[in-house]
């Protein structure tokens, strides 16, 4: 039954036990799914209003662009190969297979964590050029900006790492299917988040 | 009543089991258990927010008599009892405490789908709290910024707690957001999928659908807080601009430049005005099914109050610069947010016709719950319609900072909810606890505070014509305030003191009720609704015993034509319903 179906009918006219001996939720997926989907928007919520800070702020007159480093083009890659492991691992699982699962799972975590080095690099790089927090609001968002991505990506490097964990101590891949599926779904969700703030700091 | 047995619930869920008495009392993963320490946290750092108002009453009232408060400690109580009483007070009792307890036995569920991160969630609110009347102990105090934190205000030295305190502000209201959101996506989760067989959407109490919107806003709504408390946390910590415009202070420029504060008010009330409805929408929940029961009558108009709550909610987030109306806005800009804040009051005044047409012809029980509910229906009506008032760009901006807006939130979003939770409690108290209240005390606390409800606040629209500003630690000398307004003030105040202890009546009715109160019927009120028809008074670990119930019906079979019950459970199937005459059986 559609949500708009369920939501539109008369209670007081239909007694019974409705839509069968089964009970169902209202979506046909996993809780652990339904409740990383809403955290997901709230996470956007987060990021948007941070950009539509970002370009109120931007308006004012002491906002000095800064020069994006060339780095983040590297770091982009590095963050685009984890996601590409995740999915990797998550296709093979999702077929019933097992070969290589692990190997692509723990790579994809590996690459994320690379990631971050390699953000921190950045950073170290930034304030090497004279570019640090408080120095302008442009370099004030980029550092928060790309601070709370990180944060982010270290919240799913911890699921990761409890999966991981009970892989090494012996769980099957294919128990591990449903964790596997959501990490690569909210890597993903942090790929996209991350190519909006890049293509953001890298226009303006 | 028909049950299902185990072996035929395919979606049966695992329980954890405590072992001991602090995993049973305190680190605690029934929801039931984690309720009680969200309400009981929640109502005693509420009476700390009491006796604060109250401080502040007395200072107004008596500004020459008692010298209780300095002007300092007079914003700080100021900051402290509106940020106790909209965050950590009313959305965590009536999210974290009649949420947690609702929504399992509502849904007909064991517990909450994870109930780690539940008792995660109490805990982390517990910390939010501790570091917020943490700030009560260090050098400056608590800030003095009022509730809505405005920058620059916040960090200037003539704010008190403008170094520690607000700092401590910010990261209590971060934790507090963790807190929220980790029971947030649970309740969430709970409700959407862990119904059980029979409970389709529609056959939820409004109490959950009240849960339920008020969830959603609070994940869409929090992120806005979360966000500008970070960017004010930079400000403060690491002097970075994003609020703070240059400024100076005490003769000297401070080291900021550029920011902007309306950015603050922007993203403060994009969270702000959501969270009035985040209040409002569980209450509107419960005292809905609380004149159902009390009425012997269904709801009027089921459908059209869960799509009034859907439809609150959704436009709940296009209103919030009505709370900016004086901040030098385009006039365009706010012609658009009256528009839509008169719109929003379509639906909540479908609501209130809905109640009253609850009670009409209803076979009313006068108990004190009936009592609450009905008061809240006078108080939200009043403070409703003062919104009408200030929602108006140009009636607001004569009386936006007076003591005639202090008015308007207080009876729409302060008593309004709070009479909602005096009902509730009265209303759940016997399935929680197993035992009765005491009803000639309930119904004294329910004509104290009504009465004295409108001994305060209805003079305080009549100070807020005469233009008294409000957040003023003393009013003085004027040419357009009259005496008298001194005297109005006098009066309030001794309507404040008495309501305020008359509290104490309510404490003490609970606290001695759960010792000595007479047994509780498992059902008293003959309620049709699922938490209401468990195996055990009060309900155990797991609920439902060892068999998950089914739904036939909505939660309000009351006075069923021909039914020989005046109510008929929603786990009853229709060949158990007894009928007057047998021959009509499945009418």
């Amino acid at each position: 039954m559609s949500l708009f179906k369920q939501i539109t009918e008369k209670p007081w006219e239909r007694k019974g036990i409705i839509g069968g001996l089964k009970p169902e939720g209202t979506f046909k997926s996993p809780a652990e799914r339904v409740a990383l989907n809403f955290f997901l928007i709230a996470a956007s919520i987060v990021f948007s209003l941070f950009g539509v800070s970002y370009y109120i702020r931007m308006e004012l007159p002491d906002w000095l662009p800064i020069a994006e480093p060339t780095s983040l083009w590297f770091n982009t890659v590095l963050l685009v190969l984890s996601s590409v492991l995740f999915q990797w691992a998550r296709n093979v699982v999702g077929n019933g297979g097992s070969k290589n699962v692990k190997l692509a799972f723990f790579g994809g975590g590996v690459f994320a964590i690379l990631f971050i080095a390699a953000q921190l690099q950045t950073w170290e790089e930034l304030q090497l050029t004279g570019v640090y927090l408080s120095s302008n609001p442009a370099a004030d968002f980029y550092f928060l900006l790309t601070g709370l991505h990180a944060i982010h990506i270290a919240g799913g490097l911890y699921v990761w790492i409890k999966c991981v964990f009970r892989m090494v101590t012996g769980a099957e891949a294919k128990e591990q299917r449903l964790s596997i599926e959501l990490c690569t779904v909210y890597w993903h969700f942090l790929l996209v988040v991350w190519l909006v703030i890049f293509a953001v700091l890298a226009n303006t | 009543m028909a049950y299902v047995p185990l072996a035929d619930q395919d979606h049966e869920q695992e329980l954890h089991h405590p072992h001991s008495w602090v995993e049973k009392y305190v680190w605690s993963q029934d929801h039931k258990v984690i309720a009680i320490q969200y309400g009981g946290t929640a109502v005693l750092v509420g009476l700390v927010a009491l006796v604060l108002s109250l401080l502040m009453r007395m200072q107004l009232g008596f500004p020459e008599t008692f010298d209780l408060i300095d002007p300092n400690a007079y914003y700080q109580s100021v900051t402290m009892h509106g940020m106790i009483m909209v965050v950590y007070m009313l959305t965590a009792l009536l999210l974290g405490g009649f949420g947690n307890y609702m929504i399992p036995l509502m849904i007909g569920a064991r517990d909450m789908v994870f109930p780690f991160l539940n008792m995660l969630s109490f805990w982390f609110y517990l910390l939010s709290v501790l570091i917020l009347l943490a700030s009560f102990f260090v050098g400056g105090g608590p800030t003095g910024a009022g509730w809505t934190l405005y920058p620059p205000q916040t960090s200037m030295a003539g704010t008190p707690g403008h170094d520690m305190g607000i700092v401590l502000m910010l990261v209590s209201l971060a934790v507090f957001i963790v807190a929220f959101t980790m029971g947030g996506l649970n309740y969430v989760t709970t409700i959407l999928q862990y119904r059980t067989r029979g409970m389709t959407l529609m056959r939820l109490p409004l109490t959950v659908w009240g849960i339920f919107v008020a969830t959603v806003l609070g994940l869409f709504a929090f992120p806005a807080l979360l966000v500008s408390a970070i960017m004010m946390m930079f400000d403060t910590l690491l002097g970075t601009s994003f609020f703070m415009p240059a400024i100076i202070e005490s003769g000297t420029p401070m080291d900021y430049e550029g920011g902007s504060p309306i950015l603050f008010q922007h993203l403060f009330w994009f969270f702000g005005h959501p969270e009035v409805y985040i209040v409002a929408l569980p209450a509107f929940g419960l005292v809905s099914d609380v004149l159902s029961t009390h009425a012997r009558k269904n709801i009027f108009g089921y459908r059209m109050m869960v799509w009034a709550i859907i439809a609150i909610g959704g436009l709940s987030f296009i209103v919030w610069a009505h709370h900016m109306y004086v901040s030098g806005m385009n006039p365009y800009f706010g012609f658009f947010f009256a528009t839509t804040t008169l719109i929003i009051a379509v639906p909540t005044a479908l609501k209130v016709y809905n109640w009253v047409l609850t009670l009409w012809e209803g076979d009313i029980r006068l108990n004190a719950p009936m009592y609450f509910a009905i008061g809240f229906i006078f108080t939200f009506i009043h403070g409703g319609l003062t919104g009408l008032f200030l929602g108006n760009v140009v009636i607001d901006l004569p009386l936006s900072d007076t003591y005639f807006v202090v008015a308007h939130f207080h009876m729409v979003m302060g008593v309004s909810p709070v009479l909602v939770i005096f009902a509730a409690i009265y209303h759940w108290f016997p399935k929680v606890s197993g035992r009765m209240y005491h009803e000639g005390l309930a119904k004294a606390h329910f004509w104290i505070t009504f009465l004295g409800t409108y001994a305060i606040y209805l003079p305080m629209h009549y100070l807020g014509f005469l233009g008294v500003p409000r957040r003023y630690y003393a009013i003085g000398e004027t040419d357009f305030i009259p005496a008298s307004a001194q005297t109005l003030n006098e009066s309030i105040t001794i309507a404040a003191l008495i309501v305020g202890a008359a509290q104490l009546i309510f404490i003490f009715n609970i606290l001695w009720s759960l010792r000595n109160g007479a047994k509780a019927d498992p059902n008293p009120w003959g309620s049709a609704s699922l938490e209401w028809q468990t195996p055990d008074t009060p309900p155990v670990h797991g609920n439902w015993g060892d068999k998950l119930p089914t739904v036939y019906r909505w939660a309000y079979d009351y006075s069923v034509p021909g039914a020989k019950s005046d109510f008929i459970p929603q786990n009853m199937a229709e060949e158990d319903v007894e009928m007057e005459d047998s021959a009509a059986k499945g009418v």
